[in-house]
């Protein structure tokens, strides 16, 4: 069974000036252990999506429909107490973009890890502080820096700070937004070889929210593609990257440069990504399309699944 | 193609120390005072017409470095030439200005290089007015046009009189690159002038600036951490950690075959943007350590995997060992 099921969700924030339709029905299912890829332009809705799922909402973001099934339990529908006791930290947490500012700057690094342990588990200050130990030699950043200051350490080990912090109730799933957009290109590749191996160990449910698809393909077995609110495309991480469907997805991966092999001319999107008061009519991405028809103007196309592993597209020249 | 005369700008030695901001009690306590060591003699030229790329992570002078060629920063030690002026030996503000004439720059944030309280037309002719470039009116604004329809802000009209706050990033970083452009100058530095915009209208906005280099002869430095998008715009490429130089070459060997250990780190740690590839482990440990008291010897000696006793006592010098390649590592003789 899936451990997570996001089913046709929507989530609207209400501003002076209309509904922006931030997550406009979006649906995608998780297995355990499976790393998922959020991917998408900033404004397209991803970190949105996330905050929805982990019900952290900003006072004027409203869910307007569907559900987030986790263990086949709607997590909308219950209380905000029972959410709280019941499932965050414990079954699920969140890694926040920029761990510059996700750390209190004058507690220990040591009590902030068990500050949710103490809370959510109920267990002695000493016991907390030894599984903050644990937790911090299983990042990598050794127990004898329990006793530091966040200021003292350096970008990468906040980071990991951060990560110990989500692992510290052993959680089922983890959502880490922009995990490492912050920091230095071989700190980042540390920190994502950290938690790449944590994932394996663990046997944790990841999704990964980022803008950086190369990062992405990388750490994911699952990419899911945001354009303005709505998944485009969905499928296993080889076939997105090999074989993409949808015109955007193919023009995004195609606007990254690579280290490795033959020099690609980078593809270029024209235009600008649309504004979530109006979205375009039909198909949101019609107005940048290359491939854009009559049709594409007026009907909204669905995302289809166009085999059986799962590929899913949501495109008029694709036909199912 | 390595003549004297096709040299645009020669960097000699370029030093900047930027002193360290203490207490009262502890300037007192201190022998001599801290200085971050920024930029710690680098050396190189930039031919005309050529696209010169700096890479390196953040705290490594790549920026310095830059400001110090345009004099927005004023050396601590070298010089810098352009063309047959030496830049660094300017002393009048009078000179200098007619100097940035020919060199410009883009900076990094598109959101807070321009001045929230001028029009776009004001932003773009200012340099104009400041350079005395001609004082017709309709020239100006001819000019200003024309360098908006060249970065594809159709019709231009439409943007001459919005503000900066009524346009997306992209097009904010596209008034900067027009502002830049505007006085044709020979000689470009753009500070990460990508990095804050979105992938899908990174590579448009790279295609029109190069496009702006070509149609103006113009020559480029570009200054980024990241190597992979160096590789596809840069001709040759220049990769700096702390301070120094430690490898020199044209943008695709160096990339693909890299010398310097450093560089080899680098490389294996960007990510590729294809699930079945399989690229290098990432070799080195740690961090950057402070520009404050750099490393004795080879500064990359702490993180080096093929370390040995010579480079913590030596500092290699940037030699040629192949053609066009320079290299500062202990492994290679030349």
């Amino acid at each position: 069974m899936a451990i997570l099921d996001v089913q046709n969700l929507k989530m609207y924030f209400e501003t002076l000036r209309g509904h922006v339709q931030a997550v406009d029905d979006i649906s995608f299912k998780m297995n355990k252990g499976d790393a998922l890829g959020l991917a998408g332009e900033s404004g397209c809705g991803k970190t949105s999506a996330a905050l929805t799922i982990l019900r952290l909402l900003p006072w004027n973001g409203s869910v307007v429909g569907g559900g987030v099934f986790f263990d086949g339990v709607n997590i909308l529908e219950m209380s905000p107490e029972k959410f709280r006791d019941e499932f965050r930290w414990k079954r699920i947490s969140v890694i926040f973009q920029g761990a510059m500012n996700a750390l209190h700057p004058t507690m220990r690094i040591g009590t902030q890890i068990s500050e949710p342990i103490i809370s959510h588990e109920g267990v002695t200050k000493e016991e907390a502080y030894n599984r903050a130990a644990r937790l911090l030699d299983l990042v990598g950043i050794g127990a004898s820096r329990i006793d530091r200051f966040p200021h003292e350490l350096s970008g990468g080990m906040k980071q990991r700070t951060v990560t110990a912090m989500a692992l510290a109730c052993n959680p089922e799933l983890v959502v880490a937004d922009e995990p490492i957009t912050a920091l230095d290109v071989i700190v980042a590749a540390q920190v994502m070889r950290v938690m790449a191996e944590l994932q394996k160990k663990l046997n944790l449910s990841m999704v990964f929210i980022s803008h950086d698809l190369s990062m992405l393909a990388e750490t994911c077995n699952k990419i899911a593609i945001m354009y303005a609110g709505k998944i485009v495309e969905l499928g296993d991480v080889v076939a997105i990257y090999k074989e993409p469907l949808h015109p955007y997805t193919e023009r995004l991966i195609g606007a990254f440069p690579s280290v490795i092999g033959e020099k690609k001319e980078l593809a270029a999107i024209r235009g600008f990504p649309p504004d979530l008061l109006h979205p375009p009519s039909g198909c949101r991405f019609h107005p940048r399309c290359p491939y854009a028809m009559p049709l594409c103007k007026s009907i909204e196309p669905s995302l289809i699944e166009t085999d059986n592993s799962g590929h899913s597209v949501a495109c008029h020249l694709v036909k199912a | 193609m390595k003549t004297p005369e096709n040299t645009l700008v020669n960097v000699q030695n370029l030093r900047k120390y930027f002193p360290l901001k203490m207490g009262f009690f502890k300037t007192l306590l201190m022998k001599e005072s801290p200085y971050v060591h920024a930029v710690d003699g680098v050396s190189f030229n930039i031919e005309k017409e050529e696209i010169f790329g700096l890479v390196g992570e953040s705290g490594c002078g790549k920026t310095t470095t830059g400001r110090l060629i345009l004099r927005l920063l004023e050396p601590t030690e070298g010089n810098v030439r352009f063309g047959s002026i030496d830049v660094t030996a300017i002393s009048n503000e009078e000179e200098l200005r007619k100097l940035r004439r020919h060199m410009q720059i883009i900076f990094q944030d598109p959101y807070e290089s321009l001045n929230p309280r001028m029009s776009v037309y004001d932003i773009v002719s200012e340099p104009l007015n400041l350079q005395k470039i001609t004082q017709n009116p309709d020239e100006i604004r001819k000019r200003v046009e024309d360098i908006l329809e060249d970065l594809e802000l159709t019709p231009p009209e439409e943007y001459l009189y919005r503000f900066p706050h009524e346009l997306s990033g992209g097009q904010r970083q596209r008034i900067a690159i027009a502002r830049a452009f505007v006085l044709r100058p020979q000689f470009l530095v753009a500070d990460e002038p990508v990095s804050m915009l979105d992938a899908s209208i990174r590579s448009e906005v790279l295609q029109l600036l190069l496009g702006l280099v070509k149609k103006h002869h113009s020559s480029f430095l570009y200054i980024t951490h990241d190597i992979a998008l160096a590789r596809h715009i840069c001709n040759r490429v220049g990769v700096m950690y702390l301070g120094k130089m430690v490898e020199q070459g044209p943008a695709e060997d160096v990339i693909l075959k890299p010398l310097h250990p450093y560089t080899e780190a680098l490389i294996a740690a960007v990510p590729v943007p294809d699930p079945t590839a399989r690229r290098g482990e990432v070799i080195i440990r740690g961090e950057v350590p402070s520009a404050v008291n750099p490393p004795s010897g080879c500064r990359f000696h702490t993180r080096c995997p093929y370390a040995w006793d010579l480079c913590q006592k030596e500092e290699p010098k940037l030699i040629e060992i192949q053609e066009n390649r320079l290299v500062a590592c202990h492994k290679f003789k030349a």
